[in-house]
């Protein structure tokens, strides 16, 4: 699950004379200088493929004339609210479904079938229902993030040691406490591996929900520019999405290295 | 059965039966008709080739593991449900990847509701028993093998059990780490003198700690062989008493009667591998 680092473990090597980073930047200013001769020589329509040099500029102007703050807020608030609520929903469903098999064989068809239904459909309904604000966002985003943490944690409380359950209950915990001292830690771990996939579906949400039907919200910003053409403002607000998808990611990484210290898998990452 | 006095733990006539993998298949009898009782204060080696049932009739003793036919008694009492003054260490890692090393500790203190100040206290004692006094903020994964064996005998230690049942708890380490611990329990068991059972397939290690060892049959319908009084003084010295000329009268006749068992077992893993 964890897909954060492309590179592997090839980051570390001593031998190396010019750092990874250098390579990357420069491959991304390959790209970006292909893109402008491309266009600047018509090879490429700038009506369709937009100018670089104006994206950027777009973009520059949206942050030094704070407009975007406001529809940047908004999509942070709505992916941050689909991702409690949905991870919340998904712990708790999963530690009932996983410890109780009665209820887990009776919903398990259905739980399939809810998972398996494209959820971005679900959208307009959210919309009609919700109306067009965050409400509406966050609802379509707790169903995408939801299923991922679910079975996670289903997964995570079948998958708890046999031994160390045996060996907590020799030590006198009563059941509350193995749900507790047992059960949830384990589900958390569970929970953090999918942390990646998940916030990252809270945000596709957010920006869909956006792009069906809204008021704000950087999903918003696109739609608009698309209404009207406006080829550059499109590829901004896509550079934006996208840094701002690469920053959420690293907040992750920082709190699961904090969180999930007993972690061998995390703390070992790195050799 | 009438429980003798001093008596803390006995298997009465004890069977457990599997199930056959398939419908119809015939069941499994692991262990059959097994009676064996540990003493106040003694320390009982359970000795047996490989894949005897050794381990099913410490989870037998413990409560984890309902027996088939016959009871066992803890104090007397016949035992329903788990056995709550018995301590049990796994051979496996046992310890919650989650918690520190303190946090391990102190779980069973936790659990049992004891006063926050109180838990400290015993939790640092402990620790410091088992020789890791500056090691309580580090996580299993971060400890060697022995160093998570003293955390996890440090954890079962501290709720004072009045029975320890081990389950081949030092097969996972190496020879030098092995007779360390080892030494180490001997010394922690002389100190509180609670009843033990040891459970191993390794004959030497049995005899060196062992007040009295009990031979298993081999597998299936695993019964008890024989049984031996170790009367070697205390205190030992693991490494150094397998040197003694008791010692090695001891393990030739043990041997001589385990022998034709391992044997056995060897021709069932044969015939079945």
């Amino acid at each position: 699950m964890r897909s954060a680092s492309v590179s592997g473990n090839a980051a570390g090597r001593p031998r190396r004379r010019v750092p990874l980073v250098v390579w990357r930047a420069l491959l991304l200013l390959v790209a970006f200088l292909a893109w402008h001769v491309l266009t600047a020589t018509s090879v490429l329509p700038s009506f369709f493929f937009g100018r670089p040099l104006v994206v950027l500029g777009r973009v520059w102007d949206w942050f030094s004339s704070g407009k975007i703050y406001p529809h940047l807020g908004v999509t942070l608030v709505e992916t941050v609210l689909a991702f409690a609520i949905g991870t919340l929903l998904g712990v708790a469903a999963g530690l009932w479904l996983g410890l109780s098999p009665a209820a887990a064989a009776l919903l398990d068809p259905y739980i399939k079938a809810a998972n398996a239904m494209p959820r971005v459909i679900l959208a307009p309904i959210f919309a009609v229902w919700f109306g067009l604000g965050v409400a509406s966002k966050v609802a379509l985003g707790i169903t995408l993030v939801f299923f991922i943490v679910f079975f996670n944690v289903f997964q995570g409380v079948r998958e708890v040691s046999p031994v160390v359950l045996a060996s907590v209950r020799m030590l006198g915990a009563t059941r509350r406490q193995l749900l507790r001292h047992v059960y949830l830690p384990s589900a958390t771990s569970w929970v953090f591996s999918s942390l990646h996939t998940s916030v990252g579906m809270a945000f596709v949400g957010a920006v869909v929900g956006e792009y069906l039907g809204s008021a704000a919200g950087v999903g918003y910003l696109i739609l608009q520019a698309e209404g009207t053409f406006d080829v550059n403002s499109v590829f901004a607000g896509i550079l934006v999405l996208t840094a701002f998808a690469l920053l959420l990611d690293v907040v992750v990484t920082l709190a699961e290295k904090r969180l999930l210290v007993w972690h061998p898998r995390v703390t070992t990452d790195k050799l | 059965m009438t429980p003798a006095a001093g008596e803390v733990l006995a298997l009465d006539r004890v069977g457990v039966e599997w199930p056959g993998a398939a419908p119809g298949a015939p069941s499994y009898v692991a262990v059959e008709e097994v009676s064996l009782s540990v003493r106040r204060g003694e320390f009982l080696s359970v000795v047996g080739p490989t894949g005897c049932g050794k381990t099913t009739l410490l989870n037998v003793a413990a409560g984890l593991l309902p027996p088939t036919s016959g009871a066992v008694l803890a104090f007397g009492e016949r035992l329903s449900g788990l056995n709550r003054r018995a301590g049990y260490l796994f051979q496996a890692d046992a310890l919650m990847p989650w918690r520190n090393a303190r946090e391990n500790v102190e779980a069973g203190l936790v659990f049992a509701g004891v006063d926050r100040g109180e838990v400290v206290r015993r939790a640092d004692d402990w620790l410091r028993r088992v020789g890791l006094a500056g090691f309580g903020d580090r996580y299993p994964h971060q400890l060697s093998g022995g160093m998570r064996k003293r955390v996890a005998l440090a954890q079962v230690l501290i709720l004072e059990p009045e029975i320890l049942l081990m389950d081949e708890p030092f097969a996972a380490l190496d020879v030098q780490t092995r007779q360390l611990m080892e030494n180490e329990l001997l010394e922690l068991w002389s100190a509180e003198r609670r009843s033990v059972v040891f459970i191993t397939h390794d004959l030497e290690e049995a005899i060196s700690l062992s007040d009295r060892i009990v031979l298993l049959s081999a597998g299936p319908r695993t019964r008890p062989l024989a049984e031996f009084t170790i009367d070697l003084p205390r205190p030992r010295d693991v490494a150094e008493i397998r040197l003694t000329p008791r010692f090695l009268e001891l393990h030739g006749r043990i041997w001589a009667a385990l022998r034709a068992e391992v044997l056995k077992a060897y021709a069932v893993s044969q015939r079945l591998g």
